[in-house]
């Protein structure tokens, strides 16, 4: 059914990803499909490295923690946007577009009021992307 | 180009460079809240000191007018006239440490590790860097500095009763020599728009660049003074350096925001009959505003990046239609001589002390050195922000020569046209105009009048929402403590703050001008600033491997 699942990671909220991290493992096994965890940082130093390069590594470290706890089969993708708040959602696509997702696995809050004027990122990738879209809630 | 590359994955790690450990992590003293549907991650207490030392002084200004005008307009003179030779001679201590690092090997160093490559193309990036810094200014001075040195050089020195020169002349003036008189107007306005400005953004954007992509420190203004403050940069000196640099790039966007609608309306009025007065500068405001709004929200790439690259083909468009329309030849000649003039005038104009010319290099120069400074926060950080990649020459290269040769050859066709138009056929209207008319006044001269006034106005237009956004998104970063993905409602908090400050300053009588005079006078605390960065870029590039 599937053989490539993209699941995007914010390892600084890394707490609230624990719904779509199961549910993605326990779907990969089912299936026996690879995960790549994908990230989106910023050129500039941030909480999570003082550069990509180091970003690249924690997410790498991330991938590698997750297939060992899981026991599934995982990669890391890190990608660099010039404005990470806004063009997340397209890097995300773009990404999961080049590395051939056929599911992307995405941990979202509940929406509320304010995804009226500023949709969910989960929710605008499900609304654009070609690969089929699960997003987890809570 | 090159801009498409950047979303293709991480490049490998980037090569060399000497990450500056400390136990700080960005976003620690940041608070991540919820107010009512809208998340937010701020820094504490940046953000709020920020946001409410604006509104005090809002306040104040409404509230006792008269005393906040006389308190900043004493300010402003005793900043302007009393520190000239501070002003002037650290604004040659720029130039001349920009020039330095051009031609020693830490030229070499590159922005973001040994190996990074550049993340915008040249075109989008000369672009972003040329519309924040400049602006609104080419626009409205183009036309009006040059034939200002021109007539007062014309008209000699004048020594009034207590020995002090009361013309406004540049340096000894060229009484009754028209050609002369053409030439030190000329070089006097270049003096301005030339290295000297380029050089305090280069310094300023150079030390953000070097502290956060090759150092690992977070993009702020206080980064750049880890070497002299160490760890205590993180505590309240820095809060202090961080809200300083908020407070004279919202004040300075907003003032100018106003002073610019008040311009705009005026050409709206000449072109179109608008009626002038607060509500079309209230609506002129808002348009700006809301069109800043559309940029921010669409992004870096989307939005600032896309107006900034319609503003330079905008403007080049206007150049080159009155290159050709104008008197071509004269003009071109024009350039090579003023370029030489400029040469020929810079040191006697960048003499520091025992100055003749009091009122020129007080009211001229000191003023916009003050200017320039009080806006270096702003735009040595965006330039920051999109200069990642490039070496140190490249950039020093990119950031100081070129632009300066732009602003030569913008004055010299625009300035050099009007000039002629007095000087060739006795046509006075733009001399006699005021200010914000001097530009349509020359264009009428010239044909399809009607065409290029409007582009005239779009383009007074793009240049304020290109300096608005790139603007918002500055102050967002520092009062985020450095991070540039904090949630979407803030920068549209400070876009929309920033629209409506100005529209409170514009209603209010004097209180425009006031306040200007104030963020011109933080100048001078930025001048100390600036000077200390000088220090620590050469610090910085000198443990970088080369």
């Amino acid at each position: 059914m599937f053989t490539t699942i993209v699941v995007p990671v914010d390892l600084a909220h890394e707490d609230k990803l624990g719904k779509a991290l199961t549910v993605s493992a326990d779907l990969a096994k089912q299936y026996g499909a690879k995960i790549i965890y994908l990230g989106v940082t910023s050129a500039m130093p941030g909480k999570l490295g003082h550069n990509p390069a180091e970003y690249a590594e924690k997410l790498q470290a991330f991938a590698a923690a997750q297939a060992a706890k899981f026991g599934v089969t995982a990669d890391a993708k890190a990608e660099v946007s010039h404005d990470p708040t806004i063009d997340l959602d397209k890097t995300l696509m773009k990404a999961a577009d080049a590395v051939g997702a056929d599911l992307i696995v995405m941990a979202s809050h509940v929406p509320g009021l304010a995804d009226y004027i500023w949709p969910s990122n989960g929710g605008t990738v499900a609304s654009h992307s070609k690969a089929s879209v699960m997003v987890v809630r809570g | 180009m090159s801009d498409e590359s950047t979303n293709q994955g991480i490049p490998e790690p980037e090569g060399h460079s000497e990450i500056i450990d400390t136990e700080y992590e960005i976003g620690q003293d940041n608070i991540e809240t919820q107010i009512g549907p809208f998340g937010l991650d701020i820094h504490n207490p940046v953000f709020l000191i920020s946001g409410l030392s604006i509104i005090a002084f809002v306040f104040y200004t409404l509230a006792l007018p008269e005393q906040a005008g006389n308190l900043f307009s004493w300010l402003f003179s005793f900043v302007t006239k009393g520190f000239d030779w501070f002003f002037i001679g650290a604004g040659n201590i720029f130039v001349l440490f920009c020039l330095l690092l051009i031609v020693t090997p830490l030229g070499k160093v590159r922005l973001g590790g040994a190996d990074a490559t550049p993340d915008y193309s040249y075109v989008g990036w000369f672009a972003m860097l040329f519309a924040a810094g400049m602006g609104i200014g080419l626009m409205f001075y183009g036309v009006s500095e040059p034939m200002s040195h021109f007539s007062s050089s014309m008209g000699g020195t004048v020594v009034g009763e207590d020995g002090v020169r009361t013309d406004w002349a540049p340096l000894g003036a060229a009484a009754g020599d028209q050609h002369e008189a053409i030439r030190l107007g000329m070089a006097a306005t270049i003096y301005h728009w030339g290295l000297h400005p380029w050089a305090m953004y280069a310094v300023v954007a150079l030390a953000l660049a070097l502290f956060s992509y090759n150092k690992g420190l977070p993009l702020t203004i206080r980064s750049a003074f880890y070497p002299i403050f160490g760890d205590r940069v993180w505590g309240w000196i820095g809060h202090v350096i961080d809200v300083l640099a908020v407070f004279a790039t919202l004040f300075g966007l907003a003032t100018s925001l106003g002073f610019g609608a008040t311009q705009a309306n005026a050409g709206l009025n000449e072109l179109f009959g608008i009626p002038v007065g607060e509500t079309t500068e209230v609506i002129l405001i808002t348009v700006i505003t809301s069109i800043a709004l559309i940029s921010v929200v669409r992004g870096l790439d989307g939005g600032v990046k896309v107006l900034s690259e319609i503003n330079m083909g905008l403007a080049l468009l206007l150049l080159v239609f009155v290159l050709i329309a104008g008197p071509t030849l004269a003009i071109l000649t024009g350039f090579a001589d003023y370029l030489l003039a400029y040469v020929e005038y810079l040191p006697a104009l960048s003499v520091p002390f025992g100055r003749e010319d009091v009122n020129y290099s007080q009211g001229w120069t000191s003023f916009y050195w003050a200017w320039w400074i009080s806006w270096s926060p702003f735009v040595g950080m965006f330039i920051a922000r999109v200069s990642r990649g490039r070496s140190v020459r490249e950039f020093v290269v990119c950031v100081l020569l070129i632009p300066s040769l732009v602003c030569v050859l913008w004055m010299s066709v625009f300035g050099g046209v009007a000039i002629q138009q007095v000087v060739q056929d006795g046509y006075t209207a733009a001399q006699d105009a005021p200010l914000e008319l001097k530009l349509f006044k020359m264009l009428d001269m010239l044909p399809m009048t009607g065409i290029t006034s409007f582009i005239g106005i779009v383009l007074v237009i793009v240049f304020f929402v290109t300096s608005s956004d790139s603007g918002s998104l500055v102050i967002d970063t520092i009062t985020a403590g450095g991070k540039v993905d904090a949630p979407v409602p803030q920068r549209v908090f400070w876009c929309v703050f920033e629209g409506a400050v100005a529209i409170v300053l514009l209603l209010s009588a004097g209180g425009l001008s006031s306040l200007q005079s104030m963020v011109i006078s933080t100048g001078l605390p930025f001048t100390v600033v600036l000077l200390l960065m000088c220090w620590a870029i050469w610090r910085g590039l000198m443990a970088e491997r080369r």
